[in-house]
């Protein structure tokens, strides 16, 4: 390599003076910024290169980066960076790098953590995990292409993900000979984008990775461009914990630290402003109020703390204050909602349902939620929106979610901390998907709980049983509706009072306006649930007799009934018997390709694991089934 | 060993974090985290410099407090005496509960570093009884001092990494960390290895060991100390366990030690740093990387990756 004397030698003071150094060190500031581009574009070589320069990479790496740079490098004989970057072993082979990846890097005045992500439209998801912790993006263009979909989309998630700070490299630039008139139409095209998708501003540099033009140093080849070189941007620019020191006091408690009876404190990583003792003080979403007595730490009480610290302060007054709660200033409390707008990216093989539950968790509060509506999707290429009724991986959408309890936030465009969230499967306990709150909803303000004189206990008492719900669950022509109406038969003549709803007839009225999609039969469900509910409520025996194919809705309507009253009888047919009973003709119809989405064929039904009885209806008749279903209902009764 | 550190001063600034204390300070929010949502967590303390940093993180995290989970500690019979001498004498002063575990089935079967090949022996005496451990306590999350900036494959390990019930680590099946905000929800069998150290690099370990004034084992510190030459590598004979092969004779060297495994398998490097700003400004200046002195990450680059896979810390 020509350019390897220019290299960035950090250690130059370190060899001289090294107290000197340390000092210098210790007085860094952190800046986390992440590169997004295809490896066309060059981003490996890019980020190897600004570690081979800051000599961030030791002899024996080197020999092994130059051993490996000739038996499978794409540089002839030359260093090839891109393989100091590539990690695991299975994209070295491919030539891709396939997840998030974190480098380390410093200079005398930063120490930075670059975070290296795939560009490719399937791998959104890690991409979008990259910026959510990044300060800056640097995004990279090949100058022989100029302005493509993926920059589009590239500039886009960083936006949405709240990067302020945008750097366009203009890469490649030996390739189309340093010139001027290249690299300022990109620029002219990318800015005519940026504003379109509201990017205030970012800073174009014309870069070769692969030479080291204004990498660390500006370039004689780009005598034209007197901006900063790509180094020197990323020392001096401003960060994001600059602006978010100057909003109001906030801290979501995470831990209450209680070692003795004699000490009770609130532990949490400051998300914004200042704090000191002596500061009035608001918990939510009690709204109690306090003033800040001590902020106790190993080497002695702070006189204050600022945002990014991670403390532990005590109260003056006694105030319920727990793991989930925002301490904040008091004149400046957050809002507290339950009902709010945001965007969310979808991060799961297995698509995103509008009615279906999830675990949210957002700041130190974990907490159940549903997407209560989808408004619309946007095409990450093309900005287009579009309405949809769920979202599959890598897919992006502004939907309505609502949360089984109210909660304090900011607002994500304020503070990602306070405003960022994450939404979990229940059954797999997987990341599925990733939000930002854009606000509440007014309605959380305004629906209240009427509270009644007659409650379910003694509608219950009334008629002298436990309600019950029996959830019947199986294929389509298990038998679940001819077993329940002989169950309901016997509870009749038992002087048992009780209520059959049927599927079936569900959907004549109730449900008319749901088809079978999968997230129409999440809706279904959530449906037939919370009517199921109100009866049980009212003091009855519920039977329901839905194919309800799905673990996590049966689950749903297991958490709305209160606990020992949800009863899931699976009617276990296999489906060959099923198929050739088909007494509704269904199965003939579905494997002519007439019906879609039938359970069994082209939808799949996920077996109960733990229901409370299991009828196999090939060996019972449905009346003896329905006989010991009725004694397992009343035993221990 | 004279103590030669000198105290640096703190240097706080009053409106700005530095980078380290932002470090500390996420460092700090990864262990409230763990401690808040799982239910029987433990710091896998190995005694060297990243343990030593963990350590001294936990103590502020849970300030006043003691931290709230023990420590455990592997120990393969191979141990420097001095880093024992540490492990007790700092598990005393804080008042830690310290839990020891060793193979004693491996060593009653002969393993040992000298005769047996160091895949086998690690596997035997370190990888194994750690997740023998693990398991034997039930414990759901393991604290670790792995950096991402020590190998490839730990540069794309999340911060909360899952293992199976086999302790095996699948690297395509990692769930996406966005913000600070960790799912720490396990499958059952699964348990979690937490790595608050990830955005550390060797120099932040060694200029925070300087800053906070953190009491390390006398290994790092350069001092005469006997040894022989094997292999390019320079071994410290530690005690009398140590078999010299034909010809050899121990050699008084000014040695420290970058890392601190068995010792009959570390090897130590010839240095006169015998204070931290020596020793940083050594590293500083260093050809060689971190992991170099170990024998047991030889091999073809994956090799971490694979080891990781199967159940290596």
């Amino acid at each position: 390599m020509a350019d390897v004397e220019i290299s960035y030698r950090p250690d130059a003071l370190a060899a001289e003076d090294i107290d000197a150094y340390l000092d210098q060190h210790q007085h860094k500031s952190l800046l986390r910024f992440i590169t997004c581009g295809s490896v066309d574009d060059g981003k490996s070589t890019l980020i190897g290169r600004l570690l081979y320069d800051s000599k961030m990479i030791f002899e024996d790496q080197l020999a092994a980066l130059e051993a490996d740079s000739k038996q499978v490098g794409t540089q002839g004989q030359d260093i090839d960076f891109a393989l100091l970057v590539d990690g695991l072993a299975a994209e070295r082979e491919q030539g891709i790098t396939i997840d998030v990846a974190y480098r380390f890097f410093a200079t005398d005045k930063r120490k930075f953590i670059v975070a290296d992500t795939p560009g490719h439209e399937q791998y959104t998801r890690n991409m979008v995990t990259g910026a959510s912790t990044a300060d800056l993006a640097v995004i990279l263009i090949d100058a022989r292409k100029g302005v493509l979909t993926q920059t589009r989309r590239h500039s886009y998630l960083c936006h949405l993900l709240g990067i302020r700070n945008i750097v366009l490299a203009v890469n490649k630039m030996d390739l189309v000979d340093y010139e001027q008139g290249v690299f300022d139409d990109i620029v002219s095209d990318y800015r005519d984008f940026a504003t379109e998708i509201g990017i205030e501003d970012f800073v174009a540099i014309p870069v070769s990775g692969l030479k080291g033009d204004n990498i660390i140093a500006a370039s004689e080849a780009t005598a034209w461009y007197d901006g900063p070189a790509l180094l020197d941007h990323l020392e001096t620019v401003g960060l994001d914990y600059d602006r978010r020191r100057k909003q109001p006091f906030r801290m979501a408690v995470q831990w209450v630290n209680r070692p003795n009876l004699d000490f009770r404190g609130f532990s949490g990583m400051v998300a914004s402003g200042r704090i000191a003792p002596g500061d009035p003080v608001r918990v939510l979403p009690s709204g109690k109020t306090s003033t800040v007595q001590r902020i106790v730490s190993l080497d002695g009480d702070l006189d204050h703390a600022i945002a990014g610290q991670s403390v532990t302060i005590t109260l003056a007054d006694e105030i319920d204050c727990s793991r989930g709660d925002v301490i904040s200033a008091a004149d400046a409390p957050p809002e507290v909602a339950d009902q709010f707008e945001a965007t969310i990216v979808w991060m799961a093989d297995e698509p995103m349902l509008p009615g279906r539950p999830y675990v949210m968790k957002m700041a130190t509060n974990t907490m159940r939620a549903t997407i209560t509506d989808e408004k619309y999707q946007v095409n990450v290429n093309t900005m287009e929106r579009s309405p949809g009724k769920q979202l599959s991986l890598n897919g992006i959408a502004v939907c309505n979610i609502s949360t089984d309890k109210a909660v304090p936030f900011t607002p994500y465009d304020d503070n990602p901390d306070l405003g960022g969230f994450i939404l979990i499967d229940r059954l797999t306990n997987a990341t599925v998907g990733a939000g930002m709150i854009h606000f509440a909803l007014r309605r959380s303000h305004n629906i209240h709980w009427q509270a009644v004189d007659i409650t379910r206990d003694a509608h219950a008492e009334q008629k002298g049983q436990r309600p019950k719900l029996l959830w019947f669950t199986g294929l389509s022509g298990s038998g679940k509706s001819t077993i329940a109406n002989f169950v309901e038969k016997k509870l009749h003549a038992m002087g048992r009072h009780s209520f059959l709803l049927d599927g079936d007839n569900v959907r004549h009225g109730l449900n008319r306006d749901l088809g079978f999609t999968a997230a129409d039969r999440v809706e279904n469900i959530r449906r037939v649930g919370e009517v199921a509910k109100l009866m049980t409520d009212a003091g009855l025996i519920v039977l329901t007799a839905f194919i309800s194919p799905f673990r996590a809705e049966r689950q749903m309507v297991r958490r709305m009934i209160p606990e020992g009253e949800f009863v899931e009888v699976f009617v276990d047919t296999p489906l060959e018997v099923a198929e050739q009973r088909d007494i509704k003709g269904l199965y003939k119809k579905a494997r002519a390709g007439e019906l879609k989405n039938f359970t069994g064929i082209d939808s799949p039904y996920e077996e109960p694991e733990n229901a409370e009885i299991r009828v196999n209806t090939v060996e019972m008749t449905a009346e003896e089934a329905a006989e010991y279903i009725v004694e397992q209902l009343f035993t221990g009764d | 060993m004279t103590d030669m550190r000198t105290k640096a001063d703190p240097g706080l600034t009053p409106e700005r974090l530095t980078h380290l204390q932002r470090l500390e300070a996420e460092a700090i929010h990864i262990m409230r985290e763990v401690v808040a949502e799982t239910e029987k967590p433990v710091m896998l303390y190995s005694v060297g410099k990243d343990s030593s940093v963990m350590l001294h993180i936990a103590l502020k995290a849970f300030y006043p407090g003691r931290p709230p989970f023990p420590f455990l500690h592997i120990a393969s019979g191979w141990d420097f005496q001095a880093l024992i001498e540490h492990r007790d004498r700092t598990a005393g002063e804080h008042g830690l509960e310290l839990i020891v575990h060793h193979n004693d089935e491996g060593e009653a079967a002969g393993i040992n570093p000298f005769d047996t090949g160091s895949a086998t022996y690690s596997q035997t005496m370190l990888t194994d009884p750690l997740k023998q451990a693990l398991t034997d306590h039930g414990f759901d999350a393991a604290f670790g001092g792995g950096r991402r900036d020590e190998e490839k494959a730990r540069a794309k390990e999340r911060v909360f990494s899952f293992r199976n019930a086999s302790h095996g680590w699948d690297p395509k099946n990692q769930r996406p960390e966005l913000w600070s905000l960790y799912n720490a929800r396990k499958n059952k069998g699964e348990s979690i290895r937490v790595f608050p150290l990830s955005n550390w690099t060797e120099l932040d370990i060694w200029q925070y060991i300087h800053l906070e004034n953190i009491d390390i084992v006398p290994l790092y510190y350069s001092a005469k100390r006997p040894t022989v030459e094997r292999d390019g590598l320079i071994l410290m004979t530690d005690d009398d366990r140590f078999r010299f092969e034909e010809g050899e004779q121990p050699v008084e060297k000014s040695i420290r030690f970058r890392t601190l495994g068995c010792y009959p398998l570390t090897g130590a490097v010839e240095s006169e740093a015998a204070d931290l700003p020596s020793i940083i400004q050594e590293m500083l200046l260093a050809t060689g990387s971190e992991r170099q002195g170990r024998s047991i990450d030889k091999g073809q680059g994956a090799s971490m990756e694979q080891k990781k896979r199967e159940g290596y810390f």
